[in-house]
């Protein structure tokens, strides 16, 4: 399988199963239009008008070449490597709900403005301990263990944040293990004490601020009403700054109401931050600021935009680093993890205040979806195997998508919420997806 | 090639003969929580 496309006048090739990219000048991209008809004479009669015919009979021997290689029309030779899938499942990173409390009422919160549809409450210490021995326990012999803290708002809870990181490292040296910890917050409550502890301590800090004033403050609020902007943003400054503008995010979520989003994108990176991640909201259909099918065409042209103006500051010098056009061609991930994904639901778990288990921080407070407890030290395994069995091969829709070893098969969550099956993916967000990662390979080919 | 510019060769192919130790990042740890996003994730082997 393979996928063409053009941006910004660059042709690129991709050579789905082998992972080779490829940038093919006008008449070898257009001899490849017609090579699967496999008649070479035809081909070169038919672009006997644009090109010369040894231009053209060049081009088709360097496609040649290009196959005997196995870096074009590839097999895809993969499931052969599912028998590693198999093995016993081995829990390797907990998003930790330290606060089901928020101190915003953010409009599009899918944690219901912090409690996840339930009560407000907070992680006693006791719990989150309980939660690092489980982890310890279903890690096997897998020595990086990741722990997330979440919310709702994780600051309103520092307290079980830090009884969790000195617990964990107080374990690591005993069972051979090395624990990174990250925590998300909205910043609100940042001060000079968090952030000390938070720079000792974490390996990343994601902050959520969506881009401009307006476009910010007509989501993210607080219980009063007002917006957050002007609160946030110097801290979130003061923030990225004492990290060397280095291992945090700025997150941000766009919505129906900025389909500019570009303009949000080059605002964060106008204010100083140099990384940014801004993502496509994943809204009911409904909730007014849902995205659309209809949609699409005005969000791929933002995203061209933004691949065209990522390339234009990275040549001045005044680049900064966009999460989803991030992509690693040569040292990415291997294909096992391509073929599994983000391991939602084994390799990845939530946790509550409460210690209830959930397959993913959007699974959380779904009664059909709760795994356990982490007081119980066990895992429902009939959904740990629906979600461990779930991967590229297991999705219809994924076999004849070009783009699957990149997204590997997209967000259960999404899945589910839209069509009710993890199997099943959410439309919208791959063709956004796909449009993110055409773009991240055009920016590749302007090295 | 004249025609042609590889920039990335069989990488997944490759990762064959050393995938799966599993030791790589969580992807929704990283920065996304609402999509999966995997292709931008390091190997930690190398």
């Amino acid at each position: 399988m393979i996928h063409r496309f053009k941006m910004h006048g660059t042709n690129i090739v991709v050579d789905v199963n082998s992972g080779a990219v490829h940038i093919f000048d006008d008449v070898a991209y257009d001899a490849l239009q017609y090579y699967e008809d496999g008649d070479k004479k035809n081909t070169i009669d038919r672009l006997s008008g644009r090109y010369k015919p040894e231009q053209t009979q060049e081009a088709l021997l360097e496609i040649d070449g290009l196959i005997e290689r196995g870096q074009l029309y590839s097999k895809d030779e993969y499931r052969q490597v599912m028998p590693l899938l198999d093995k016993e499942p081995v829990v390797k990173a907990l998003c930790l709900h330290v606060s089901h409390d928020c101190n915003l009422r953010c409009r599009y919160c899918f944690a219901s403005t912090g409690d996840f549809g339930g009560s407000r409450m907070v992680m006693p210490p006791e719990i989150g301990i309980r939660a690092i021995d489980l982890l310890i326990q279903k890690s096997g012999s897998r020595r990086n263990l990741e722990i997330d803290f979440f919310g709702g708002e994780p600051l309103m809870n520092f307290e079980t944040v830090r009884t969790v990181v000195e617990y964990a490292r107080s374990k690591e040296r005993e069972h051979n293990k090395n624990f990174r910890f990250t925590i998300t917050t909205n910043a609100v409550l940042l001060n000079e004490e968090f952030k000390r502890y938070i720079n000792e301590n974490m390996s990343n800090v994601v902050l959520s601020i969506d881009g401009r004033e307006g476009t910010n403050d007509r989501m993210r609020f607080k219980v009063d009403g007002s917006g957050t902007y002007r609160h946030i943003l110097p801290k979130i400054k003061d923030m990225a700054e004492s990290r060397n503008q280095d291992k945090y995010y700025v997150r941000g979520t766009f919505t129906r109401h900025n389909l500019d989003f570009s303009k949000d994108v080059l605002h964060l990176a106008n204010e100083g931050f140099k990384q940014i991640s801004v993502e496509p909201v994943v809204a009911a259909k409904g909730s007014g600021y849902d995205l659309r099918e209809q949609d699409l065409p005005v969000l791929f042209e933002e995203y061209e935009k933004l691949a065209y103006e990522y390339v234009s500051r990275q040549r001045r010098g005044e680049g900064f680093n966009f999460f989803h056009f991030m992509i690693d061609l040569s040292q990415g991930p291997c294909i096992v993890k391509r073929l599994r994904g983000c391991g939602s639901g084994h390799e990845y778990l939530a946790v509550t205040p409460d210690g209830d288990i959930y397959p993913c921080h959007q699974f959380v407070g779904m009664e059909d979806f709760r795994m356990g407890n982490v007081l119980d030290e066990q895992l429902n395994n009939s959904i740990l195997s629906v979600f461990k069995n779930s991967n590229i091969y297991s999705k219809k829709e994924c076999s004849s998508c070009w783009a699957k070893f990149y997204c590997s098969g997209g967000c259960a969550a999404n899945a589910y919420q839209f069509n009710g099956d993890i199997d099943i993916p959410y439309s919208v967000g791959c063709e956004l997806e796909k449009k993110r990662i055409e773009c991240a390979l055009w920016i590749k080919s302007q090295d | 090639m004249k025609h042609i510019k590889t920039i990335s060769g069989s990488t997944l192919k490759e990762s064959m003969s050393h995938g799966g130790c599993g030791e790589c990042q969580t992807s929704c740890q990283s920065a996304c929580k609402t999509s999966c996003t995997v292709a931008n994730q390091s190997c930690e082997k190398k």
